[in-house]
């Protein structure tokens, strides 16, 4: 077995994919490397049969012919993983892109394994990210999953970077580690990610991974994958809490169907693949925490909506495996709000476990309730008003229309480096509510109606 | 037999392996390579068959040994169940952390109840009883409940010996004149219904004290409901909930692809939880199976049948059981995969041809049973779908629909606007109104038949009338329609919303559902008779009486604000009418 055969017998190459036939038994997800005039190339066993194997390129097939060498390496595709890493800029394999050395460290397996249901610690800390809108209602956890849903051309990777900035467990010192992975993304964005990393001085609590747009699109498959190998090193052997941030999961997701489709699968839904959910389930469930032990891996996929259709299956089956989302909004974008955060469909699953008395206030989740409520009514009423205009309505429709305006221009809008508190958050919010009579208010029990209310403003 | 004979790999895609040189049948449990992973035949050919594995398969290659166990897919039935958590082939998830560590591995087997254990064993049979297949032949204490220990399937005969006291699971307790060893344990194959008598009508609701679904929409002891929802729409959280507060005397959750840390939840929520029906923690009526969503797929596929037979069991012994499948889409999703590893012709959207039998096959093992020992029992099968893109026409939403008779269509439209429960009161439909309705007259109220239809009227009349707000605006409506729109929001507000979160309004017993309604016919009926006094509409609706009524839904001990809320909202009418006489 330790004899690694090597074979120039290449019997059909088609897309990213290489058939190759072969005498001795090879493993199914194997690591292969392919010889091309004294270059490198790497690939994966995709099928595994008794006198073929199918074997899926990482950087593109162009300039093989018949007569590469191909060598089967008995083992599974790997990062190398310790301390050093951190600060580093690596490409979307894991080679250096920094012009530091190459790595060193103990040989990791990306696949991952599934983190046993029973092990998982349950996420409950809240992570402050400085945002309102976040931060109230949409409120992210430790060891979560929280993918941003964009558009092209929206604010996303401002407010993921802004959201690595600012993001911290408050009366907690440790910082986050965080582990950026870019999968298709513009030059341009790529040197505009790295200058921000490297201009606050945040890359030496950083690792990047960066796969450009004209990377070979196989290597997209693997980013995520080195991304959260590092991630869960960090986590759960040394005891970090590291953010991860991973964009553009578009992008990640043509690539999936690119190789399905040089496979010759069956496809499901727009063309996709239809293990589409398996596979990203393979990369969403790898956030979490682990039963007695202090690090926690917390993740936000980045995606964009391909013509902001929420159905598509990309943003479609991501949101049925994450723990929610945050939606930004093309009309808030248009009206100049940034974060342009459209709270109505964005949703937080754990929000309930890190909120509340003794997390972050015992009236949190129901100012959220109450908040929602009134900014969905308020938003609703436009429409009418666009036809009957704005005398025909009620008084307390006229309240319900003023809501969703000042909610909009105080609330959701804030700068770029605007970090709030959550104290500030939540006492913004109570000053919003308290142009509404507090009967009105259904969702907040008196009790705390009698504490936060602020009496003197309705009255007017 | 040739069990120690052993056949070739020669072929490895993903959870799908192809092996030739033994003989197999379909469904047969074989060990794959020198990991002896688990998995099952699916397919034969002329020379070869195929298997699906229950464990990753990286690294399997052609020309390791398959090994045939000649046993189909089974779940180890006895004592021990309750409060356990297995991954999607009955094996215990707390078992494989300490085999293996925080993260799933492979390889591992576990038995699917303690081994080791003992339990005091009762026999309620003495020697000589002649015995028919399903019959007790003894007590355990599992819990609070007694655990009635049967005779398997397809067992009968003459009992030649058999004595009580303290035994494992495995220890012979008795034998039967032919030989058969007695134990409290057995194994059962998961992809057949275990037999009962007779299926009967049901005639009981499963009260799950949440409104919408109890008053509206509910669902009998024994029924089939389908749950179809957009992510975000509340699918989860309503199975949770349904989990926690319903009447089920045992709670099979089967988290099937799922979230982990949804599972996690759960484990950390349900023994903390009080069961308001026996005052026990929740998590001892309940099994939990959690094979998440980066579990792997074969295994998904399976957990459904393993959770849907160990429900049967527990109905045998003459139990209410509410099983819960979150998601069926999962379960169907990884069907597909599998069939298309085979390269079978795929059906609609890329799902096999035999989805519809599946889902019906599946669905057909609830209901209220006849057990063959005599026992009434049943399984109540509620099922989550999550339709791609929210779409109920894609196939797994209507396939279901076709054996479910409750629909409880969840709205994204409605969750946005955080309308918890999100059920879409229009769309939805419950087919057990009729032969439910006994029961409501005697538990609830002579007239609930006839003031849930009302409801429901003032529901559709304000959806009628919507269309003309948006064009012209409330206040164009003429004054008692004005009215009805406000009920209608009353109605919207305080019965159909619940909050599963609030430490009170997650559990609504009938009776509080009943004098609910009550407060908003006492609105509506007051507000028509100031209407008729003449007052004018805007009045009406500007009084504060009507937010009384979120106070008593908040309220534990709600009967005693009860009488001071109705008082608040006819008062308040009252005075209105004598300013305007």
């Amino acid at each position: 077995m330790a004899v690694k055969i090597e074979y120039k017998t290449i019997s059909r190459v088609a897309g990213p994919l290489v058939f190759v036939k072969k005498t001795h038994p090879v493993g199914y997800g194997e690591l292969v490397e392919l010889k091309i005039n004294g270059e490198q190339k790497f690939g994966q066993v995709l099928e595994t049969a008794e006198d073929n194997v199918v074997v899926q390129l990482f950087e593109g097939t162009s300039g093989i012919d018949k007569d590469v060498t191909v060598k089967f390496l008995d083992e599974p595709l790997t990062l190398k993983l310790d301390d050093s890493i951190q600060g580093r800029i690596l490409t979307g394999i894991g080679k250096p892109l920094d012009n530091g050395p190459a790595l060193v460290g103990a040989k990791t397996e990306i696949g991952g394994a599934a983190i046993n249901p029973f092990s998982r610690g349950l996420p409950n800390n809240f992570i402050q990210t400085g945002i309102s809108s976040i931060d109230l209602m949409t409120t992210l956890v430790r060891g979560q999953k929280l993918p941003i849903f964009s558009g092209s051309g929206l604010s996303h990777n401002d407010l993921a970077l802004q959201i690595a900035r600012q993001a911290k467990v408050v009366g907690d010192d440790s910082e986050f580690l965080v582990i950026f992975a870019a999968m298709g993304i513009t030059n341009e964005d790529a040197l505009k990610f790295q200058r921000s990393f490297e201009e606050s001085g945040a890359i030496k609590n950083a690792v990047l991974f960066i796969n450009k747009a004209d990377d070979p699109s196989v290597e997209r498959l693997v980013t995520p994958r080195m991304a959260l190998t590092a991630a869960e090193y960090f986590a759960f052997e040394k005891g970090k809490h590291v953010l991860v941030i991973m964009t553009d999961m578009t992008n990640y997701c043509e690539s999936l169907r690119e190789i399905g489709a040089a496979r010759e699968e069956i496809p499901g839904r727009r063309g996709y693949p239809g293990y589409m959910y398996t596979d990203l389930a393979e990369l969403y469930e790898r956030a979490g925490m682990i039963k007695g032990k202090p690090g926690s891996v917390t993740q936000i996929p980045i995606l964009t909506m391909p013509g902001d259709d929420k159905t598509h299956p990309i943003p479609d089956l991501t949101g049925y495996i994450t723990e929610g989302q945050v939606q930004l909004g093309r009309e808030l974008h248009r009206k100049n709000i940034y974060p342009s955060i459209d709270v109505l469909p964005s949703l937080s699953r754990l929000m309930g476990l890190g909120t509340g008395k003794g997390k972050t206030r015992e009236d949190h989740k129901k100012v959220a309730d109450q908040v929602f409520a009134l900014y969905a009514e308020g938003k609703d009423l436009r429409g009418l008003v666009a036809i009957v205009g704005e005398e025909a309505l009620s008084d307390r429709d006229k309240r319900k229309l003023n809501f969703a305006k000042i909610f909009e221009d105080r609330f959701l809008q804030q700068g770029l480096d605007e970090n709030r508190s959550f104290q500030d958050t939540i006492d913004l919010a109570w000053e919003l509510l308290s142009t509404i009579p507090r009967e009105e208010l259904v969702k907040i029990d008196n009790k705390l109606k009698d504490i936060y209310y602020v009496e003197s403003k309705s009255k007017k | 037999m040739a069990t120690n004979l052993k056949g070739k790999i020669i072929r490895v895609s993903g959870p799908v392996v192809e092996a030739t040189g033994i003989s197999v049948a379909m469904s047969d449990i074989v060990r794959v390579g020198t990991e002896e992973l688990m998995g099952e035949v699916i397919k034969i050919e002329e020379n070869s068959f195929i298997i699906q594995v229950y464990e990753n398969t990286t690294g399997v290659r052609p020309g390791e040994p398959v090994v045939n166990t000649h046993l189909p897919l089974s779940v180890e039935l006895g004592p021990g169940l309750l409060s356990s958590i297995y991954d999607g082939i009955q094996r215990p998830l707390e078992i494989l952390e300490k085999e293996m560590g925080y993260f799933i591995k492979r390889g591992v087997n576990a038995d699917g109840i303690s081994h080791s254990k003992k339990w005091d064993f009762k026999a309620t049979v003495k020697k000589g009883a002649v015995l028919e297949e399903g019959a007790i032949i003894g007590e355990v204490k599992e819990f609070d409940f007694t655990h009635k220990v049967m005779l398997p399937n397809r067992v009968s005969g003459k009992i030649a010996e058999i004595k009580s006291g303290s035994f494992t699971v495995t220890d012979i307790v008795g034998k039967l004149e032919d030989g058969t060893e007695l134990k409290m344990s057995h194994f059962q194959p998961v992809r057949v219904a275990r037999n009962f008598k007779t299926k009967l009508a049901p005639a009981e609701p499963l009260t799950t004290g949440q409104r919408v679904y109890d008053v509206f929409f509910p669902v009998a002891k024994g029924g089939v409901a389908a749950l179809p929802g957009p992510f975000g729409a509340g699918k989860t959280v309503t199975q949770q909930a349904i989990a926690k507060w319903s009447d089920a005397d045992i709670v099979i959750y089967v988290g099937c692809g799922e979230r982990g840390n949804e599972m996690t939840e759960v484990l950390t929520d349900f023994p903390k939880l009080i069961d308001p029906k026996t005052g026990k923690a929740l998590m001892e009526r309940t099994v939990l199976i959690a094979n998440t969503s980066n579990m792997p797929v074969a295994a998904r596929e399976a957990s459904i049948y393993v959770g849907i037979t160990i429900a049967e069991y527990y109905r045998d012994q003459g139990l209410h059981v509410a099983l819960m499948a979150d998601s069926t889409s999962r379960w169907a999703e990884a069907m597909r995969e599998i069939s298309s590893r085979l390269e079978e012709m795929p059906g609609e959207e890329g799902y096999p041809a035999y989805l519809s039998t599946r889902l019906a096959n599946f669905y057909e093992r609830a209901g209220l049973v006849t057990t063959l020992n005599g026992e009434q029992g049943s399984i109540t099968a509620i099922g989550a779908v999550s339709p791609a893109g929210g779409d109920f026409s894609e196939p797994v939403t209507q396939n279901t629909l076709r054996v479910a008779k409750c629909f409880w269509a969840l709205d994204a439209k409605l969750a946005e606007k955080r309308h918890y429960w999100s059920i879409n009161w229009l769309n939805s439909y419950s087919l057990y109104h009729e032969s439910l309705r006994e029961y409501f007259k005697k538990t609830a109220d002579v007239n609930w038949e006839f003031k849930v239809k009302e409801l429901m009227n003032i529901l559709q009349e304000e959806d009628a009338l919507m269309e003309i707000v948006q064009l012209v605006g409330s206040d164009s409506l003429p004054e008692s329609q004005q009215i009805t729109l406000e009920v209608a929001k009353i109605i919207r507000e305080h019965l159909l919303q619940q909050n599963a979160f609030h430490e009170v309004d997650r559990f609504c017993p009938l009776e509080k559902s009943n004098d609910l309604i009550d407060l908003v016919f006492l609105f509506r009926d007051s507000a028509i008779k100031a209407l008729e006094a003449g007052v004018p509409a805007k009045d009406i609706l500007e009084t504060k009486g009507q937010y009384e009524i979120a106070t008593v839904k908040l309220e534990l001990d709600y009967k005693k604000v009860l009488g001071k809320t109705q008082k608040a909202i006819t008062s308040e009418m009252d005075e209105l009418i004598k300013r305007y006489k």
